[in-house]
């Protein structure tokens, strides 16, 4: 295991919003937008009537992911704007629906992504979305 | 499921994911070493899918059967893509993607766990 080390270039600025981290994102939203998309679905097919909110803030969520990633994925101007109203939507969310989950118990009997704050996610849904944001802000196109 | 066989895997894969997580904070790509390794981990979790799958047929089906199989595709393409996304981004965020990975696994090993252990009798 002898790699040669290799220098750190400087990030072209007209590099794709997808690559470097931004590809490391790309994962990490591609497993929420598929594990909050799946688990809305199963919630939703099989026993809807028991917490109808906490099923279509998952499906919603879920929805925001699969933008999120799609964004990042499409780059250029279209993708950014995309990614950067989905991960705006993702703050306000996780900080909505974690501190009502919270203040409100009743409303939500079932768990979605953002009840308190992510913390059945290991709070990844409360951190995600801020380095999103700095992450799409570094790659503002100047 | 099979109890060692997923403690290997969460094991290894942890492991895994230290040594990417140095690789990353020394800002080194990925090198073949670490794509196979990645590999490996993701043969190792095929196996364990490929067990769980047998089980389906011949023990006590799980009670969120569906959230089982789901988990199960989900599972064993895991390690496959994070070798495919490492590989498109020969930087440190490389490292980084099978990092995540590798840190991923484990929780998935884990819930496939606990899916299993409730059956629908």
């Amino acid at each position: 295991m002898a790699d040669p080390p290799t220098p750190a270039p400087a990030r072209p600025r007209d590099a794709a919003l997808g690559s470097g981290l931004g590809r490391v994102l790309l994962l990490v939203y591609g497993i929420f937008a598929l594990s909050a998309s799946a688990r809305a679905l199963v919630q939703i097919a099989t026993h809807f009537s028991e917490a109808p909110l906490a099923y279509l803030l998952s499906a919603f969520a879920g929805l925001v992911y699969l933008a999120a990633t799609a964004g990042l994925a499409l780059g250029g101007a279209r993708g950014r704007l995309i990614a950067l109203t989905s991960c705006t939507i993702e703050l306000l969310g996780v900080l909505i629906v974690g501190t009502l989950s919270i203040a409100d118990a009743v409303a939500f009997p079932d768990d979605t992504v953002w009840s308190h704050y992510g913390s059945g996610y290991g709070y990844v849904p409360l951190v995600l979305p801020f380095i999103g944001l700095w992450w799409l802000r570094h790659n503002r196109p100047r | 499921m099979n109890g060692p066989l997923s403690i290997a895997t969460i094991v290894v894969a942890l492991v895994l994911a230290v040594w990417y997580l140095v690789r990353t904070a020394l800002d080194r790509p990925p090198g073949n070493l670490d794509l196979w390794a990645m590999l490996g981990l993701g043969a190792l979790v095929a196996v364990l899918v490929v067990v769980a799958v047998v089980g389906l047929f011949v023990g006590d089906r799980p009670a969120e059967w569906t959230t089982f199989v789901g988990y199960l595709i989900t599972t064993v393409g895991f390690a496959p893509v994070a070798v495919y996304l490492a590989r498109l981004e020969p930087t440190r965020w490389g490292s980084l993607i099978l990092g995540v990975a590798a840190l991923t696994l484990p929780v998935l090993v884990l819930r496939l766990q606990q899916l299993a252990e409730v059956t629908g009798g």
